[in-house]
């Protein structure tokens, strides 16, 4: 009995985690569906979003030396939402204007000078030092569920659980019902042929990097409250990774799916198999869980099948 | 694109790159200071560099140098980084007028590559209490000190603190004692003396790697709680000590039966997680907090002059009172070089000879400013780690201090030295080495 | 006005076939590689060595393995840092195992170890393609990484695992460990580095090179021709591993000296190398070297004027470097997507009409 409750929290936890990939790779998909860009940057931008948040919140951040006082949460998440807006607006201008149609891979490598140039002009406005975030997300274990069933599971888990069902129904309303949805999907297929029958691609993209930039902030902020606001925050993006090729580039329900059974698999992996073989198989295994999927269904579970023609 | 312009900025530059420093007419003391404040290991590396360069102002500004002799401070950011570190090296060690007069590279990685150019170049490597442990072995690394203690002599003491909770090293036997480890070099250092610990005195030794970053440790965590062991001892850098603790903490692992190494053993770590940190344990080989004399004269004679490199209320902290205590070491190296030598403009060979004699007693400590904050050290030409002793600290979460809770333990040299001795050996051997004899 | 073609007619097929068809080309490159033997190991200091020119080096034979890998035959790797380590494992090994092999011998073997390896972790790009054959690489990246960490057997049982390597002599002339001589270490790499490039050259111009492009421009329509897909990608992944595991060793032997596989081969150094292919131009041999020249020098540079000329604070310097060289790659990318090679390309031709308008 106590063995199969152990191999209940190892799921679940492995769950939890798996959202919490989940969360990071909603941002990848919404920027690869709408522009066909692979958006190295997309860490850097939770962890900039995080960065701008604790500056809000904070009194040694510049919005405070600016203005004397600090904003409270319920104003601050906004206001970081109108940052990563205005960001959107100015990668738009600088950077993917110029590079319309060009290779994928050009705009993967485009998305890593945007990750660098993030990166250290957040280093530089804000320093490096960790910052701790608190919002009020609860922490640690849920003593409730530990005293009454001997189940560990965390908290701030939950609410993140919590937080990208929300997410996942409002992105899914907006891409599938809305006008502005289904242009984002034109401009994904192609760039040039929905230039043609009128969608402006500029404001497209505006659009959709400031929702990604939004999932970003909500991303750095579960993971930021996790572990504190710190560089190590845009290495979540490789976690992503195989969320990513597991559920398909293009999907945002492929995301969730494909952070539970990779946030899962992980775990198990390591718990159960992680001794015989000395442990830390949890990266390797990631990928070759994904490379597994990829064998049987190369586009993803739910990725859009590529038709191929000559 | 006008190519014309490219070119032009492209020569400019490059007739720029790497400018000599203009030697000054008075001789400095060129010390090296490999930082990192940048990349995931840039919030600890931060409070080190600043405490070092602060000690160095306070000696340019209060006393004139060393001895007179001002201190050149050339510093170089490594990010961590194995490759940047080497540029750093090769950037620095010939600085004029001393020379690069020794280095410290506060990286594993780093040291590792140094070690063996150390001989060539004629510059001595200090790797405080990290880096190759085997260098304590003076006859075959004549170039590398790493006292006051390595991570094997540091794996003895916790489990003799261990035992002393457990009322004695009798009653270790059954006991399972887990290690969660980073998954590098750094990490895997105590594997082999907890092993060889665990074959002595009878308890069950496990160790669970976490990768790079070490931002999610779930899986870990998990097993530990399955498996339940008595003590879980720590060997974590950066991200990875906060999530240990934090993870710690959720699964309800008795905090007091938690032991980081020195480097997972500093505010950044136990500050996120709350008041769940508390008495949360970690080793180390000197005292917490900015209440000493030397730490005053270091806000009156730097901060209060405004040349102060860190936040003033940073002053005190675990990671910048290592800082301090490295660069003190450093200059009575340097003094010691100076006296022995009989001359105010060492080279880093006599420096060297300065690190192999070097004693810094109690009393010496407390002329410094720092009174009971370390043990007196007496390094030798066949030991060059020093006293190795250590000891383990506390961090009480309400009043946010660490508090001292045991005494030093000497290390348990029978298990350690037959180490080292293999250790070294193997170097010697691979890199046709011979090792020399010490008088 | 210098750089034409006028009266310069070919009289044989071997001279219509030259690497170089155009003299000056020609000349040009020849008194390139000559300054680089002769002019340049007098002068040059371990820093220079070290520091700058020997990860150039080392990169720039990386960056062309990947390239021909992603840039010629279109398949997307992220596994040259795992590649790179096997190599450089390969290498630690067989001079352990065999000490008076030759090390030049001791690098091919370590290349053709890495190629095997390489064709193993390709098969999976027979059935997947573009971006998603990337975890394919990844995987073999990750589970590479973890194995040269756990196995004892490969780090010689050394408590933490790290390797460095022994000092080897090249026919009497130290080249790998502290004592080796900068010279020494340059000419060696350089010369490697110079044949494997020559090599290249001429595998891209030949029949397997124009099939990994059939490959990569339109695999199906390639196939129908009668290109053999298994053969053209497992070839590539084959050759390209040759490359990045002589890199790799090289790397570890002479550049670093002593590595642990965590830091010195993770995926940052797939990536390293994905952007010195890809800002250098892919599909390019020149844009290996450009790539390489772009991503390695620039930091330093940067460093050397910020901290050196400007007197910057060290960590403030690193914090604007990185700023800097997104912008560049941004910058780069804008003006010229397809790398610094085709930026060199239009330079020429500009220069085949200079001064001339038109």
């Amino acid at each position: 009995m106590a063995f199969d409750l152990f191999l209940l929290e190892v799921v679940i936890s492995g769950l939890m985690t798996g959202v919490m990939y989940a969360l990071v790779a909603l941002g990848f998909v919404l920027i690869f569906k709408a522009s066909g860009i692979f958006n190295f940057a997309q860490g850097v931008l939770a962890l900039f979003a995080a960065l701008a948040l604790y500056d809000f919140l904070s009194e040694d951040g510049w919005f405070f030396s600016l203005f004397g006082f600090t904003l409270p949460v319920w104003l601050a998440i906004p206001a970081t939402a109108a940052i990563m807006i205005f960001l959107a607006w100015i990668i738009e201008r600088s950077v993917l204007r110029f590079l319309v149609k060009q290779d994928q891979i050009i705009l993967f490598m485009a998305t890593i000078g945007l990750a660098f140039v993030l990166e250290g002009l957040g280093d530089l406005l804000f320093g490096s030092d960790v910052k701790p975030l608190n919002i009020g997300i609860p922490q640690g274990a849920s003593d409730w569920a530990l005293d009454t069933f001997n189940l560990y599971i965390e908290k701030l888990e939950i609410v993140a659980a919590a937080t990208a069902a929300v997410l996942v129904i409002i992105l899914a309303i907006f891409f599938q019902k809305t006008r502005i949805g289904r242009a984002l999907r034109a401009v994904a297929d192609d760039h040039q042929a929905a230039l043609s029958v009128g969608v402006s691609l500029d404001k497209i993209w505006v659009i959709v990097w400031s929702v990604s930039g939004i999932v970003a902030l909500v991303a750095g902020i579960m993971w930021g409250s996790k572990s504190g606001v710190q560089f190590s925050l845009s290495l979540i993006a490789l976690k992503a990774l195989p969320v990513l090729i597991l559920g398909g580039f293009t999907s945002v329900p492929g995301a969730i799916v494909g952070g539970l059974i990779i946030g899962v698999g992980e775990k198990v992996a390591e718990v159960y198999l992680g001794p015989y073989v000395g442990g830390a198989l949890e990266n390797w295994f990631a990928y070759m869980l994904a490379l597994a999927f990829l064998l049987f269904r190369p586009q993803g579970l739910f990725g859009e099948r590529i038709i191929e023609r000559v | 694109m006008n190519l014309r312009k490219l070119t032009g900025a492209a020569v400019a530059a490059v007739l720029t790159l790497p400018t000599v420093a203009t030697s000054a007419q008075a001789y400095e003391l060129v010390i090296p200071a490999l930082e990192y404040r940048t990349g995931p290991y840039a919030p600890n590396g931060i409070p080190l560099a600043n405490a070092m360069t602060d000690y160095f102002t306070l000696l340019n500004e209060r006393d004139g140098g060393v001895e007179g002799v001002k201190i050149k401070l050339a510093t170089c950011e490594t990010g961590y980084n194995t490759a940047k570190g080497v540029e750093c090296y090769e950037n620095i060690k010939n600085t004029p007028p001393s020379r690069a007069l020794m280095v410290q590279p506060f990286s594993t990685g780093i040291t590792y590559q140094l070690i063996p150019k150390s001989s060539v170049d004629e510059i001595p490597i200090f790797s405080m209490g990290y880096g190759r442990t085997s260098a304590a072995n003076g006859k075959v690394f004549p170039w590398v000190f790493n006292f006051p203690a390595t991570y094997w002599s540091q794996a003895t003491a916790l489990v003799q603190y261990i035992a002393d909770q457990e009322g004695g090293m009798g009653n270790l036997k059954g006991k399972k004692i887990h290690l969660v480890y980073h998954n590098s070099a750094y990490g895997k250092e105590p594997i082999r003396t907890l092993e060889s610990l665990a074959a002595k005195y009878g308890f069950e030794y496990k160790g669970l790697p976490v990768d790079h970053p070490g931002q999610e440790q779930k899986a870990t965590w998990l097993q530990i709680r399955k498996e339940r062991p008595d003590w879980v001892l720590m060997w974590g850098w950066g991200v990875m000590n906060q999530v240990a603790v934090k993870e710690a903490a959720s699964i309800r692992f008795p905090m007091n039966r938690f032991i980081g190494v020195w480097w997972s053993g500093s505010e950044n770590d136990v500050l996120p997680a709350g008041d769940a940190a508390d008495g949360y344990l970690s080793g180390t080989f000197h005292a917490a907090g900015g209440d000493f004399p030397l730490h005053d004269a270091i806000r009156k004679h730097v901060y209060d002059a405004g040349k102060g490199s860190g936040d003033r209320d940073r002053i005190g902290e675990v990671l910048y009172n290592r800082g301090l205590v490295a660069a003190m070491w450093q200059v009575e190296a340097i003094r010691n070089a100076m006296k022995i030598h009989g001359t105010k403009e060492v080279t880093p060979a006599m420096v060297r000879d300065g690190f192999e004699s070097l004693e810094v007693s109690e009393a010496r400590l407390a002329e410094l400013g720092l009174k009971g904050f370390t043990y007196g050290i007496k390094i030798t030409c066949e030991n060059h780690e020093g006293p190795g002793r250590v000891a383990v600290q506390q961090w009480d979460a309400k009043a946010k201090k660490w508090n001292m809770v045991s005494k030093f333990y000497e290390p348990l040299r029978d298990i350690t030295g037959p180490l080292i001795e293999e250790d070294s050996m193997a170097y010697a051997k691979e890199n046709n080495v011979t090792p020399r004899t010490c008088s | 006005m210098f750089y034409r073609e006028n009266g310069q007619f070919k009289s044989s097929y071997r001279a219509d076939q030259a690497i170089f068809p155009i003299a000056q080309d020609r000349w040009f490159v020849i008194a390139v590689v000559l300054t680089a033997f002769l002019a340049v190991p007098p002068f040059i200091d371990q820093y220079w060595a070290n520091a700058v020119i020997l990860p150039f080096l080392v990169y720039a034979l990386a960056g062309l393995g990947l390239n021909i890998l992603t840039g010629y035959c279109g398949q997307v790797s992220l596994g040259t840092g795992g590649f790179m380590a096997v190599g450089a494992y390969a290498s630690f090994k067989l001079v352990g195992l065999f000490p008076e092999l030759n090390f030049l011998i001791v690098l091919l073997l370590s290349g053709f170890i890495t190629a095997g390896v390489g064709m193993i972790f390709g098969l999976p790009s027979l059935r997947i393609k573009g971006f998603y054959l990337a975890v394919a690489t990844l995987a073999a990246q990750f589970f590479l990484v973890w194995i040269f960490n756990k196995v004892g057997w490969f780090y010689d049982y050394s408590p933490t695992g790290m390797i460095t390597v022994r000092p080897i002599e090249f026919f009497g002339v130290l080249v790998t460990g502290p004592e080796a001589g900068s010279a020494a270490k340059y000419l060696f790499t350089l010369s490697i580095v110079i044949v494997m490039a020559l090599a290249a050259k001429n595998i891209v111009r030949g029949r397997i090179g124009r099939a990994w492009m059939a490959i990569r421009d339109m695999d199906i329509a390639a196939e129908l021709i009668g290109i053999r897909p298994l053969m053209a990608k497992l070839t590539a992944f084959a050759v390209s591993s040759f490359y990045i595991g002589v890199a790799g060793a090289l790397y570890f032997s002479i550049y670093l000296g002593a590595v642990e596989p965590v830091e010195a081969f993770d995926i940052n150094r797939s990536f390293y190398v994905l952007f010195i292919i890809i800002i250098g131009g892919l599909g390019s041999v020149l844009g290996s070297f450009l790539g390489a020249a772009f991503i390695v020098l620039v930091p330093i540079l940067l460093k050397n004027v910020m901290v050196g000329g400007m007197g910057m604070a060290s960590g403030t310097a690193g914090h604007v470097e990185i700023l800097l060289m997104g912008v560049l790659i941004i910058f780069f990318l804008i003006v010229e997507p397809h790398g610094l090679a085709r930026l060199w390309q239009i330079a020429k031709e500009k220069l085949r009409l200079w001064p001339f308008p038109h």
